[in-house]
């Protein structure tokens, strides 16, 4: 106490004033930059509604099997092609199950989504809570059906899973090799970052999308070997994506990492007595966090894109299994002089279009809340 | 000047023996050869295709006689007549491992050509679409004609080319018969498929484009042009836009390996016999050769490119010094 006195007397302060003072400063609520950019980004519109958009689809995509939807791939030959109609549907959901005899978990699997394995261990509940909701009725085909007799909305919903699924991981992924990669590279500077950096020079000259190609193509031909040890082409498919994205990640973090190491503030923080880990964690971490969720965000419609694009070309997702990719291939391919299948065009690219359009937005949006000099420059 | 080039020529060394021996031996590891068919062949056949394309050499033999530029096998180091010297090193990618009597050379000597004109002419719509429209919209700032530009750039980039394609498909060809539905040969055979390539790019031009052309606005040298007097068609042509376009010319490397990528794509939707459908049927084939061919083309003209492109950059902008990058 007597320390404390005499340095107030120095300043001239009397002992009570000294506590209002502290105490107004207390009341004072400073403005973190994580709320400040939860405010701006509410502000902005277009990147708030993208959110509550990509949020409910996220949900929707996520409780599919909730939704009285036909099955997404059991063929169903004679209802093959048929353009959307408005009729509201019949109940004649999981007909293999007599009435009143319980619904074990594989009727579930073999009547609603054979061929899928499901991706999430909740699906056969979800199913018990729409036969609860919804009793056995399910919808017509609103959308349409494609080749084999399947309705194009169940498809859409469900292939949502899997687009979703890929471009979380994958980004993810990026998320770890890059952050890591640049932060350490940043961090240690002078010859071992030039070489480091080098490296990425390298990789980034390589068209990668061959080299993807090619593994990928690679890969299936141990298909059983990497099936015995668990790892499927879905694995490999995100592995792979994630390892061709994370070149960008990796630059952006170290350049932010660089500028970071001697600024003045961590050098104040660094006066001030604070132990390394505080510096990282405190000062460093949240810094470079806004510019790698930018980031992040536009990575995800990227690989998004990406994983359509390898789809498309028959290298991506294997049916039975169907993303929007796949849905997209197929509807290109269904285009022909005779009869215009439209709906198998119109329908998957509206969901992917919106999707990828509302991640976009978002992504822009994240940039201006977090970054406010970056406003308004593209 | 002279020692950027040679530095870039030493990367590019690095970049390409990484690559071509990358994917050489990912693509002999592999167990399942080029001739493994429905049907097994006679043992005594395949030693003798085998023995022809040097499969029954060990690895690194054959790296180095694909490589070249010599050869290895019995004809002596420096071969024959007819076939003096072999190898990437100098120009020769060897036979294709499918097409019977066509080596890589001859299919990338008729294919590359195809792909070459889609890209230009994709090139072409996407410098004149996001020139235009990005230089409209920063003249026109917050106006409707800027808002609705961005709106359709955004959207121009999030979207899937073959999304785009499927529309305008059964737009232009069977709702409005404007265009063929497929196949290559005419003018108006490539101006949709170079539109559909080409839209990705247009969008990100009219994107640098606009804020380019906003900096160089506020600069102090357009005011004082505008001072003098001068028509400001003339301000906005002359002046502003040498500085505005810097942004698209640093893009334009990237942007030319995208439309080499993208058209794997477009070359598969309207049926055009280019690159990029070979090498997408090559990986799938297991057309080693071929695959590798079109990889290692991809790669020295991607680099190519970004390496003309930094040089017009500095010519275009004296402030930049090659040195620094």
């Amino acid at each position: 106490m007597a320390a404390t006195n005499s340095s107030l007397d120095r300043l001239g302060l009397k002992e009570e004033d000294a506590v209002r003072l502290l105490r107004e400063a207390k009341a004072f609520k400073g403005e973190s930059l994580w709320s400040d950019a939860w405010r701006r980004l509410r502000r902005n519109r277009v990147a708030w509604w993208s959110l509550l958009f990509l949020v409910g689809f996220g949900l929707m995509s996520f409780l599919a099997p909730i939704f009285p939807l036909r099955s997404p791939s059991q063929p169903n030959p004679p209802g093959q092609l048929q353009a959307p109609i408005m009729q509201w549907g019949d109940s004649e959901f999981l007909e293999a199950v007599p009435e009143g005899q319980p619904v074990t978990d594989k009727a579930i699997e073999d009547t609603y989504w054979p061929g899928f394995r499901g991706i999430f261990g909740a699906d056969q509940a979800l199913v018990r809570v729409r036969l609860a909701i919804f009793g056995r009725w399910q919808t017509g085909h609103w959308m349409g059906t494609d080749e084999l007799g399947r309705d194009v909305m169940s498809r859409i919903l469900w292939g949502s899973r899997t687009s979703i699924i890929v471009a979380l991981v994958a980004a993810l992924v990026s998320l770890l090799i890059g952050v890591v990669y640049g932060s350490f590279s940043g961090l240690m500077g002078g010859r071992i970052d030039n070489l480091m950096m080098r490296i990425v020079d390298i990789l980034y000259s390589i068209p990668f999308i061959f080299v993807v190609i090619f593994l990928i193509t690679l890969i299936g031909d141990y298909k059983q070997e990497l099936e015995s040890i668990g790892i499927d082409r879905m694995t490999v498919f995100y592995l792979v994506i994630g390892a061709v994205y994370w070149l960008t990640m990796a630059r952006v973090v170290r350049g932010q990492v660089l500028s970071l190491k001697n600024k003045e503030f961590i050098e104040a923080a660094r006066v001030m007595g604070a132990s390394i880990p505080r510096i990282l964690f405190a000062h460093i971490v949240p810094n470079v966090l806004s510019i790698v969720i930018i980031y992040l965000t536009l990575t995800i419609p990227a690989v998004m894109l990406f994983e359509a694009f390898l789809s498309f070309l028959g290298l991506g997702i294997e049916p039975p299994k169907v993303s929007w990719g796949t849905l997209a291939s197929d509807g290109t391919a269904a285009i022909n002089p005779l009869r215009i299948f439209w709906w198998l065009v119109v329908f998957p690219s509206i969901a992917m279009a919106s999707t990828l359009l509302a991640l976009n937005l978002l992504g822009d949006g994240l940039r201006d809340a977090l970054d406010p000099k970056m406003r308004g420059k593209d | 000047m002279l020692q950027f080039l040679l530095r870039r020529l030493m990367w590019f060394a690095i970049t390409l023996l990484v690559v071509t021996s990358v994917s050489f031996f990912l693509m002999r590891a592999v167990k399942g050869g080029p001739f493994d068919g429905e049907r097994k062949l006679d043992p005594a056949i395949e030693a003798n295709i085998n023995a022809r394309y040097h499969l029954d050499w060990n690895k690194y033999k054959q790296f180095a006689q694909y490589m070249g530029p010599f050869n290895l096998d019995e004809r002596g180091l420096f071969g024959t007549r007819e076939q003096v010297f072999g190898g990437v090193l100098t120009g020769d990618f060897g036979p294709s491992f499918r097409y019977r009597d066509f080596t890589v050379n001859d299919i990338i000597g008729q294919s590359l050509p195809i792909s070459a004109l889609l890209g230009t002419v994709a090139m072409m719509w996407a410098l004149a679409l996001g020139i235009s429209a990005g230089v409209a919209s920063a003249l026109r700032r917050g106006s409707g004609l800027d808002v609705s530009m961005r709106l359709a750039a955004t959207g121009g980039i999030a979207l899937p080319n073959f999304v785009i394609a499927g529309f305008l498909i059964i737009l232009f060809v069977f709702l409005i018969p404007l265009f063929p539905v497929a196949g290559w040969g005419t003018i108006q055979h490539m101006m949709l498929p170079g539109f559909c390539l080409g839209l990705v790019f247009a969008a990100y031009i009219a994107r640098l484009t606009r804020t380019g052309m906003l900096e160089t606005l506020s600069q102090d040298h357009i005011r004082t042009a505008h001072a003098k007097g001068l028509a400001p068609r003339h301000v906005v042509l002359r002046h502003a836009l040498k500085g505005g376009l810097l942004p698209v010319v640093s893009y334009l490397g990237p942007a030319t390996a995208g439309i080499l990528t993208g058209s794997l794509v477009i070359e598969r939707i309207f049926n055009i016999p280019g690159m990029g459908s070979h090498f997408v049927n090559s990986a799938t084939n297991r057309d080693y050769t071929l695959a590798m061919g079109v990889t290692i083309l991809y790669t020295v003209l991607v680099y190519a490119l970004n390496t003309i492109v930094d040089l017009a950059y500095t010519l275009l902008d004296p402030r930049i010094k090659l040195e620094e990058q």
